[in-house]
């Protein structure tokens, strides 16, 4: 078990992050509380704020804490009372699940969303409408013309919501440059913790809040913040920059492994769209992706079919069947993403897996999920 | 006691744990980590990193174990079945989580025949704020004063449940005064008048024995 590849659902945490989270762990304050022990708590709170801020392109008043993307993209959707929502189709289901009425926006077979079909829904008589793109897919890695998005967005008096979760440390993140007035932002997909999140709110914008409680967050989120999970956010952050340095390095691996698994049958998926340096997905024409990543566990390789929050669901992913791919070659689709830890070795053994499997599943022999790794 | 040096201080959150830091009584607000619960967190902050709704690999089911476990730890303190454990970010998220239950529940169950909530005037902000909400939202809500002793009065209750009552909302312990409501008598009346009672515990837990069944407490909210 140690070769890991779904760091689209989760990252492990980096080091010097635990080192951070096991320091303020060690305290004890609500940083609400006026005593010594309370401003602390809140010191390590501002001190995360500035840094979330700073990766985001954002300034610190902007940044509010959550429980989690899926609560900030919650908050992005209800929040802003807006009810004209423009919505791609590929966005991730906790934004799909909070605006059940929106209007869906197409993408293409690269799976990038059709600026026309947003441009034409803008254009349409109605109030002023909350358009919601991810920053990046999390399925296949396609990153969205958000700076053009954000133009179409603010020529029409729409606000633009960027779901960022799978960007820190993958690509630069730019809210004011890339005209977002709404952005989420994850912990646990960059080295951080589970359990913290953030939506970054652009000034001025009003925000009803979706939590009835304390005034916490400037009454934009009720509930005690969670200090140590919040440090470790911030630590995270910092370390992004690093992450970014070491871009160059994971797409080559990436790209190798596409190359190789490629030149074996493996048909990819969405490699014509600009990506996300770590992720690959990557249909085997001979065997369906549950098969695929039950194997690859038996072997001691993490990869996944779809993104975590769905993998429990049946039927292919909404992302692949939105950028018309083919019903039975979405079925036999598998995202392998790669991270910080990453290395060589760890390509060079889903290379050699992919190939076991692939010539097991064209003798038909993977039906047997013991057969197909000695 | 050696509180000065924190007074004031700007110092960055890093130099924070070297400050001297006065004796701590303020565990209502929040109580310093146990060891023990620190030890049994460890692993999942190194080696056992998956993301528990990836269950089809051995990282994700690890972690879907775990969360599994604590869900039936959580449930056996409170006398619960572990699938009527919903975890969630806080005590605070649990409340706003019981008003919308509560409300859609209203409406599916008992269309409009249910719509009074009983609730305290001490009880925690979060509460009597998502109360107005509902108040907003149509429903009928009764905020009952609390006698000298911070405890409700049980005949004044009596009287304000009716069956028209939907839900009494009492907390287990304040958290200014630690006053302790009388769960199991508040239940009892419930039941009675085929109301619901929901308990803000956030306070109570791990202070006093709860046991859901024996209070007749169908929603409970609570933290760590």
């Amino acid at each position: 078990m140690d070769c890991y590849l779904d760091y689209n659902a989760e990252t492990p945490i980096k080091p010097a992050v635990r080192e951070a989270m096991a320091e303020a762990i060690g305290w004890v304050g609500n940083p609400s509380s006026v005593h010594g022990f309370g401003r602390r708590a809140r010191r390590a709170v501002e001190m995360a704020r500035d840094r979330v801020a700073a990766l985001a392109g954002a300034a610190p008043g902007e940044v509010i804490f959550t429980s989690s993307g899926t609560e900030a993209n919650n908050l992005a959707l209800k929040g802003t009372g807006r009810r004209r929502l423009l919505v791609s189709a590929i966005e991730h289901d906790s934004v799909l699940g909070a605006a059940p009425d929106a209007r869906i926006l197409p993408v293409d077979h690269h799976g990038v969303v059709d600026l026309e079909a947003l441009r034409e829904a803008l254009a349409e008589d109605g109030p002023p409408a909350l358009v919601s793109l991810m920053l990046a897919n999390n399925e296949t890695g396609a990153i969205q013309p958000i700076a053009e998005a954000g133009r179409l967005a603010r020529q029409h008096g729409a606000l633009l919501h960027c779901d960022a979760v799978q960007a820190p440390g993958r690509m630069a993140i730019d809210r004011l440059g890339l005209g977002i007035d709404l952005l989420s932002l994850s912990a646990h997909k960059m080295g951080g913790p589970q359990g913290v999140g953030a939506l970054i709110l652009g000034d001025g914008v009003a925000l009803e809040p979706q939590l009835a409680g304390g005034g916490q967050e400037l009454g934009r989120r009720a509930g005690s913040e969670n200090a140590v999970g919040i440090h470790g956010f911030g630590a995270a952050c910092e370390l992004a920059a690093e992450d970014l340095a070491d871009t160059a390095r994971i797409a080559r691996l990436r790209d190798r492994m596409e190359t190789e698994i490629s030149a074996l049958g493996g048909v990819l998926i969405a490699a014509g769209a600009a990506r996300l340096c770590n992720t690959a997905c990557i249909a085997m024409p001979t065997m369906p992706s549950e098969t695929q990543v039950m194997a690859f566990d038996l072997a001691g390789i993490a990869v996944s079919a779809g993104s975590a929050c769905s993998s429990g669901k049946v039927g292919p992913s909404h992302v692949l069947n939105a950028m018309g791919i083919d019903q039975a070659l979405a079925s036999r689709a598998v995202r392998i993403s790669l991270g910080w830890r990453t290395t060589a070795g760890d390509i060079e053994r889903v290379i050699e897996g992919w190939a076991v499997l692939h010539s097991q599943g064209s003798r038909g022999a993977a039906t047997s999920r013991q057969s197909v790794f000695k | 006691m050696n509180q000065t040096v924190a007074a004031g201080d700007s110092s960055s959150a890093e130099r924070g744990a070297n400050v001297k830091l006065p004796i701590y009584l303020d565990y209502q607000a929040t109580t310093p980590l146990d060891p023990r619960a620190l030890e049994a967190m460890m692993p999942y902050f190194t080696e056992h990193f998956g993301n528990p709704h990836s269950t089809t690999h051995a990282y994700g089911s690890i972690s879907a174990e775990a969360v599994e476990r604590a869900r039936g730890q959580v449930a056996s303190l409170i006398g619960a079945d572990p699938r009527e454990i919903v975890f969630t970010s806080g005590a605070t998220e649990a409340n706003n989580l019981r008003s919308r239950v509560v409300a859609a529940f209203e409406c599916e169950h008992y269309k409009g025949r249910r719509n009074r909530i009983i609730t305290l005037v001490t009880e925690h902000k979060c509460v009597i704020e998502t109360c107005n909400h509902m108040g907003r939202d149509g429903l009928d809500i009764v905020t009952l004063p609390v006698g000298g002793n911070g405890i409700v009065n049980l005949d004044q209750l009596s009287e304000m449940i009716t069956g028209q009552t939907l839900l009494v909302s009492v907390m287990g312990v304040n958290n200014e005064t630690g006053v302790i409501q009388p769960l199991a008598e508040i239940g009892a009346l419930c039941r009675e008048h085929g109301a619901h009672l929901h308990s803000d515990c956030a306070q109570a837990v791990g202070k006093i024995p709860l046991d859901v069944d024996a209070m007749n407490i169908d929603l409970m909210s609570i933290g760590p």
